[in-house]
Parts: C-alpha cells; sequence; structure tokens
C-alpha cells in the first residue's frame, strides 16, 4: 500500500518535446493539400462529379459537393401556391399589363437552354437543362414603353427580389422557365415559375416569381441590398463547361 | 514527497478547458449551420439562408480568438508541445490495438497518438476552412475558379470534421474520468496510471522532486 508502482514493469518518464515533430507536420501536410485542392478543385470537381453521376446518382442528391445544386432560400422553407389560381403578372411601363397562368405560359413559344449553374460563392451545376418562354418574348407580348430601362423581379415569397437592365433582359439566353431537367419545376427550385440568367451568378435567377415590373430603373434586390454585384455577370476565367451567348 | 495512490493529477489548467469548451460551442454551432446550409432537406425546412449564413460566418470567424488567447497559458504552450512530438512509442501504439491493451503495453505519454493527430486534425482544419470559407464570402477578390476549388474543398474536408468529431465525442462518451478531467482540469492517479503510464511517471517523478506542475 506505502508502493506507488501499480503495474509489474516501471515504466519510463515522459519527457516532453522528445520525438519527431508529426504534428507540425500533418498540419502542413493538410493545409498544402487545402490549397492545392482550391487551386485544382474546379477541375477536379468536375471530374469527380462525372465520375459519382455515372455510377451513384443519388449521393448528388445528398451530397451537393458531388456536383448537385445547394438550396437557397431566404424564408422559412418554400413559398406556397395554387396551380390553378398562380398568375405570372407582367405591369409597368407596357402597353398591356398581363396576368399569365400556367397554361397561357405553356401555349407561349417555349425555349430551352442546356447551361451551367453558377453560383457567385463558387459552386456550380454543369450543363444543366431548362425550358419556359424567353423573357424577351414575355417582354414583347406586354409591349415595353419608350423609355423603359430596366425590368424588376418579385418574388411571392414575399422577400426576394431582383432586376436586370432592358439590354439584359432582352438577351436569347434568359428564361422565364417552368421546368429543370425535362420535368416542371419542383418546391425546392422555385415552382411553378422562376427566372433563369444564363450568363450571371446563380442569385439573379429569381425563384417562386411573383411579378415582372417594367421600369425606368434598376430596383437593386435581395442579395445585391446585402453587398453583391448588381452587375452579376459570370467571369471569363470561370473555367465553366459551356459556352457563353455573346 | 511520493504522491499516494489516491493522489490527483493536475490535467487541464482553466485557460485550457475554457479553451476546448469555446472552441466545441462555436464547432457544433459551425458543424450544424453547416448543414442547413449545404444539406438540401435541412436548407428547405430551416430556410432563413442570410440569418444561418450570418451565424456560420460569425462562428467561423470568431474560432481563433480562444486559440490566439490559449497562446497566452504556459500550461496550453507546453501541451501543445507534447501533441506536436512523436517517438517510437506512438507509432508502436498506432500500429497495435493488442499492444495498447496488454497491462504495462505501449507507454503513453499526457497524450496519446490518436489525440495527437486529432489535435493535428483539428488545427489544419480550422485554418483551412477559415481560408477557405474567406474565399467563398469574399468571393469578389477571387477568380471564380479559386471559388469553385474553394468551395470543393470546404464541402468534403467538412464532412471529414463531422466523421472527425463525432468519432472525438465518441471516445469521450467511452470514459467519464477523462471527459471530467476536462471540466475539474483534475485526473486521478490511478486513471492516469492505466491511460497514460509515461505521463504518470513524469509526475510522481516531479512530485518526489517537489517541482510544482505548472497551472497557469
Amino acid at each position: 500500500m506505502s508502493n506507488i508502482e501499480t503495474n509489474t514493469t516501471e515504466v519510463a518518464p515522459e519527457v516532453p518535446g522528445l520525438g519527431s515533430p508529426v504534428g507540425r507536420r500533418v498540419v502542413l501536410g493538410m493545409v498544402g493539400l487545402g490549397i492545392a485542392g482550391v487551386a485544382g478543385g474546379s477541375w477536379l470537381s468536375a471530374g469527380m462529379t462525372d465520375a459519382i453521376n455515372s455510377t451513384v446518382p443519388q449521393v448528388s442528391g445528398v451530397f451537393p459537393g458531388a456536383g448537385g445544386f445547394r438550396i437557397y432560400t431566404v424564408i422559412s422553407g418554400y413559398p406556397s401556391y395554387d396551380a390553378a389560381s398562380y398568375r405570372l403578372t407582367v405591369g409597368g411601363l407596357v402597353d398591356k399589363p398581363l396576368s399569365l397562368s400556367l397554361s397561357d405560359l405553356a401555349a407561349m413559344k417555349q425555349t430551352g437552354l442546356t447551361k451551367d449553374f453558377q453560383c457567385v460563392t463558387g459552386w456550380r451545376v454543369a450543363n444543366v437543362p431548362w425550358s419556359g418562354v424567353l423573357l424577351s418574348d414575355v417582354l414583347s407580348a406586354a409591349g415595353v414603353q419608350a423609355g423603359a430601362g430596366a425590368v424588376n423581379f418579385n418574388s411571392f415569397d414575399g422577400a426576394y427580389t431582383e432586376s436586370l437592365t432592358m439590354d439584359e433582359a432582352l438577351r436569347p439566353d434568359i428564361l422565364v422557365a417552368t421546368s429543370l431537367f425535362n420535368q416542371p419545376l419542383t418546391d425546392e427550385h422555385g415552382a411553378p415559375v422562376r427566372l433563369y440568367v444564363a450568363p450571371m451568378y446563380g442569385y439573379k435567377s429569381i425563384k417562386w416569381l411573383g411579378g415582372i415590373t417594367v421600369a425606368k430603373t434598376v430596383d437593386p434586390g435581395y442579395w445585391e441590398k446585402l453587398g453583391y454585384d448588381v452587375e452579376a455577370w459570370v467571369g471569363q476565367s470561370n473555367g465553366r463547361s459551356d459556352a457563353p451567348i455573346a | 514527497m511520493p504522491l499516494s495512490p489516491d493522489a490527483v493529477l493536475a490535467r487541464f489548467s482553466k485557460a485550457e478547458r475554457a479553451l476546448h469548451w469555446s472552441v466545441a460551442v462555436l464547432m457544433i454551432i459551425l458543424i450544424l449551420t453547416g448543414a442547413c446550409l449545404y444539406l438540401p432537406v435541412l436548407s428547405g425546412l430551416i430556410g432563413n439562408r442570410y440569418i444561418v449564413q450570418t451565424l456560420h460566418i460569425w462562428s467561423g470567424f470568431l474560432l481563433p480568438i480562444p486559440i490566439i488567447l490559449a497562446m497566452f497559458s504556459r500550461a496550453f504552450r507546453r501541451d501543445t508541445q507534447r501533441l506536436n512530438r512523436f517517438t517510437s512509442y506512438d507509432w508502436q501504439w498506432l500500429k497495435s490495438k493488442r499492444a495498447r491493451a496488454r497491462v504495462g503495453g505501449v507507454p503513453v505519454g499526457k497524450f496519446n497518438a490518436g489525440q495527437k493527430l486529432y489535435a493535428a486534425f483539428a488545427l489544419a482544419s480550422i485554418i483551412i476552412m477559415l481560408g477557405t470559407g474567406s474565399i467563398m464570402e469574399f468571393n469578389s477578390y477571387f477568380q471564380d475558379f479559386l471559388r469553385t476549388g474553394a468551395t470543393f474543398v470546404h464541402d468534403w474536408l467538412s464532412l471529414a470534421i463531422v466523421v472527425v468529431v463525432v468519432g472525438h465525442i465518441y471516445k469521450a462518451l467511452g470514459d467519464a474520468t477523462a471527459r471530467m478531467a476536462m471540466v475539474t482540469g483534475s485526473a486521478p492517479l490511478s486513471w492516469a496510471e492505466r491511460e497514460h503510464s509515461a505521463w504518470a511517471a513524469e509526475q510522481k517523478a516531479l512530485a518526489s522532486t517537489e517541482s510544482p506542475a505548472p497551472t497557469a
């Protein structure tokens, strides 16, 4: 009882600071890998995404890192709508204000676009098939008045808004979209109607589109008020797989 | 004077415990908010992207503060020295679970090799997540391919962090005495002789030469 040894063998006491600095090596090694990952991740992730989607495509639904969409909503959950009573309003500086039902939109000329979806923070979904009505076709149907310089958008979520200049709005790569991946838009992706602005970062592609208002000037939208660019063109050197429309 | 069998050893100073628990709370917030930003099922359910994002980013930027403050603690600096260094016993410990389990098996210092690797992983992860997160947040300073690369690293490392942190918590749940050491700061000598035999031997030798253990 007086003896302090409990085990049969006497253990040599630890000498702090003795040994090789493995901890430091692990830290430096990991940070080095991290830097390499940042530099090469854009290409790595494209290759990885192809591999995953051709073998276990379900993974990208759970882990967006495998080339899938992240779902953003600025309110609690998704706003609800009734398909029969849903109307996309088009007003402001137009000859004929419109109130388009889903069947009205379906009866207009449909356009398909297969383009990358690129978020400003970096994630990208490659070659996404979208279809709907060209925004410029919707605007022609309403008749844009002289002096109109911008198009402002609002969501029926009650919070999100966006905008385009009139020149931008008339581009051939901007859709009032009703389908994604050859299916009608699902709630998480902005059902029943959203905007898809192919040449710009994803935040311009307002979901749960409620109203289009033609105006004199651009009204900076939700994320622009929080510091993001109004002109959200995706950069030249971004490694996007799709070709830009001039 | 020699330690009695029911002696208690000073294991973690106040500064070390404060560091551990503040980092733990911030990490849990980061993981939970991160999950709500990343996993589609949660981001749809919870929504409120701007609020969740802000909470996540703030927690991330707060994370280095307790670490920097802890550097002022001598006890912490000494422990980081222990955590950094591997002897041949550490490699033996990693290689053979059976060798470890044998009574009087591999001598283990204040931290075993698993704990040392965990500390290195945690530090590296914090650095990498802060760096890649900053690229995503201050994105206007970085070309798109760098933003994509940063997102890629941030995504996959976050999954590794969850796995490793769950493992850490699991191990902690399996040893009440170790857990209590991070709460009270002290651990019984008898536990130390079983789990960290070389550290116990060092503490006994120190006690018998009457030099006080660092408590700052």
